[in-house]
């Protein structure tokens, strides 16, 4: 039995030379795709540097309208925060006080914590221990911002004020504690894994000297992940202040300046959320005020997201 | 010669130990500390929220009376957000890790475009929403719809996907493209049959992540200006709508006013709880069931 296409000799000829254009035109368009592909995908990578600027210059511009009313030197000097009084008033230092204090709050009770906690898991913990307790912390780091909130104001508070008498109904001091537990497993977690990169030829060497677990951890184990645990910090404290929604529930919104953690404070972040929710009209003093405090904000974390990794490359100890 | 004064470290030596024993303890309760916090935390909210929980609560409309009040509508407007924003990270995520690590060359523009994306990771959430209030609420007039909220909430988690599934790129194995080549395949032909369904479960894991990261995400929504008020189930993504957490938010700033309150919103933290639980269990089964090792 012949070839059916063979068979037909005169029609063969015509179709295999279609069949050859055909091939051509499809491997046209295949290289068509194969070149186009990677300009499709730079534009879609392209969006995340278009949101970039899209902050910048949406920060940017109502900044700069917000200046033109009001001086940037009482902005940034000014202790008094009073946008709704009549004789308004947008000095900043109430805020970053607000912002300072619950992050260092946050801070006191992470940084050690996170470090220690790091240590056991790091040094101490059996493989087995390691398994039970990580993806606990990894639970603690996945439960949204909104429930710390709701648990600080409902729970931390009231129990703060047993014991500390003179704590108002909010305060920063509680919101500081919560976010500082909801800081802790982000910090054991970078520390760790710092300290589970220093190779265990260091740790045997120290013990071979006859140097305890606690000395080997304090001597040789942290010196050389030191660079992981300060960039942890920073990132820590960088979360802190970006923090909104356990400050703006649990601090309150009075714009006190003052150094008192039981006193009700506002942060940066507490104030964004104050002023959009009050449905400032678009035009007014107040609402430019709220990009000037985003554009602080903003500034103050990216500083902080920028040391950190100049820290954790810088500062390296390679082995 | 003697280099070592027994006595001396002798005389030390308990002391280390001791130390070292009782250090040993107090890093071990800080390890406990957190957990601690998590188990209180959790018994308060299940305790004060769970018998708020029936059917009535779960279908039922918002309303100011707290024996009557209802939460369909923030979990319909939670599955529509979903809806907006699973879509478009996978698509300009993947996209943008595909481009990273099979395309882009070396050179300072893209080594400019990660370190971008990795300060775009550290911009606090409330940004975001200042960023989608005035683009997409206000210079586009979208107004409080779905489609605003979950514009915002896609930029919040895309640098997330982005890393998550470049990692998930960078783990499929040299030798399956290498291979893949070796047939006379073309890169896209590669990457679309071979690189992709490897880095897949990786991928849809880092994406379920992420997502359950913005279904808890209170302050962009906040800035947004999500209304306190009580609006109509949303039938769509160009309606206006609410969230559980925002339903929380309220709940909690009011429960200074009306006790049940704090009991409403203890019972929509175990709503929501269940939901993001729901989507770890399925992140994890997926990586568990789909991913293969392989050895490099």
């Amino acid at each position: 039995m012949p070839h059916p296409k063979l068979s037909t000799s005169h029609k063969s000829s015509v179709s295999i030379r279609d069949m050859i254009e055909a091939k051509k035109s499809s491997r046209q368009l295949g290289a068509k795709l194969e070149k186009g592909i990677p300009v499709i995908l730079l534009l879609i990578a392209l969006v995340s540097i278009l949101t970039t600027v899209g902050i910048v210059l949406t920060l940017f511009t109502e900044m700069i309208e917000f200046f033109r009313r009001v001086p940037i030197m009482d902005f940034f000097t000014g202790t008094v925060l009073k946008p709704l009084s009549q004789t308004p008033e947008f000095g900043v230092l109430p805020l970053i006080t607000g912002t300072v204090l619950s992050s260092a709050v946050a801070m006191a009770v992470a940084a050690p914590v996170g470090l220690m906690t790091a240590i056991y898991l790091s040094e101490y913990a059996s493989e087995r221990a390691r398994k039970i307790f990580k993806p606990m912390l990894e639970v603690l780091a996945g439960i949204p911002t909104i429930v710390y909130g709701f648990f600080a104001f409902t729970f931390v508070t009231p129990l703060l004020r047993e014991i500390i008498p003179g704590l108002e109904a909010t305060n920063i001091l509680s919101p500081g504690i919560v976010m500082g537990i909801m800081i802790i497993p982000m910090i054991a977690s970078l520390s760790e894994d710092a300290m589970r990169s220093v190779p265990n030829s260091m740790r045997a060497g120290a013990l071979a000297l006859g140097s305890t677990k606690l000395e080997v951890t304090g001597r040789v184990v942290i010196p050389a992940a030191f660079s992981g645990i300060v960039a942890s910090f920073v990132l820590g404290i960088s979360r802190a202040i970006g923090e909104t929604m356990i400050v703006t529930i649990a601090s309150g919104s009075s714009k006190n300046f003052t150094f008192d953690l039981t006193q009700s404070m506002q942060t940066m972040t507490a104030y964004i959320v104050e002023v959009t929710g009050g449905d400032a009209a678009a035009g007014s003093t107040i609402y430019y005020s709220l990009y000037a405090v985003a554009m602080t904000l903003f500034v103050f974390t990216l500083l902080m997201n920028v040391l950190a990794r100049y820290v954790s490359r810088r500062f390296r100890e390679e082995y | 010669m003697q280099l070592v004064d027994h006595q001396k470290v002798n005389k030390r030596m308990s002391f280390r130990i001791i130390v070292n024993r009782i250090s040993s303890i107090i890093f071990f309760l800080s390890t406990m500390l957190g957990l601690v916090v998590l188990g209180i935390l959790l018994y308060r909210v299940f305790s004060q929220g769970f018998e708020w929980i029936n059917m009535d609560f779960i279908t039922g409309k918002l309303s100011t009376q707290p024996e009557r009040a209802g939460i369909m509508g923030a979990i319909l407007g939670t599955l529509w957000l979903m809806a907006v924003v699973a879509p478009v990270t996978m698509f300009f995520g993947v996209g943008t890790a595909i481009y990273l690590e099979l395309y882009a060359k070396k050179n300072r523009f893209n080594g400019w475009l990660e370190t971008n994306i990795a300060n775009l990771a550290g911009v606090p959430s409330i940004v975001y929403g200042i960023l989608g209030m005035t683009i997409f609420v206000r210079a586009l007039d979208f107004g409080n719809i779905v489609l605003a909220g979950g514009f915002t909430m896609s930029l919040l988690i895309l640098p997330i996907v982005i890393v998550s599934s470049q990692e998930a790129i960078r783990a499929v194995p040299k030798h399956l493209s290498e291979a893949s080549y070796g047939m006379g395949a073309t890169k896209w032909q590669t990457v679309r049959r071979i690189v992709l369904p490897t880095a897949l479960p990786g991928i849809m894991t880092g994406a379920i992540l992420s997502l359950s990261r913005a279904i808890g995400e209170t302050a962009p929504l906040v800035v947004i200006g999500i209304p306190a008020l009580l609006i109509p189930f949303p039938g769509g993504i160009f309606d206006k709508f609410t969230v559980l957490p925002m339903q929380i938010y309220y709940w909690t700033l009011d429960s200074s006013l009306v006790d049940e309150y704090a009991n409403l919103a203890a019972a929509t933290i175990v709503t929501l709880l269940v939901m993001l639980l729901i989507m770890n269990a399925t992140a994890i089964l997926i990586r568990s069931k789909f991913q293969k090792q392989y050895d490099n």
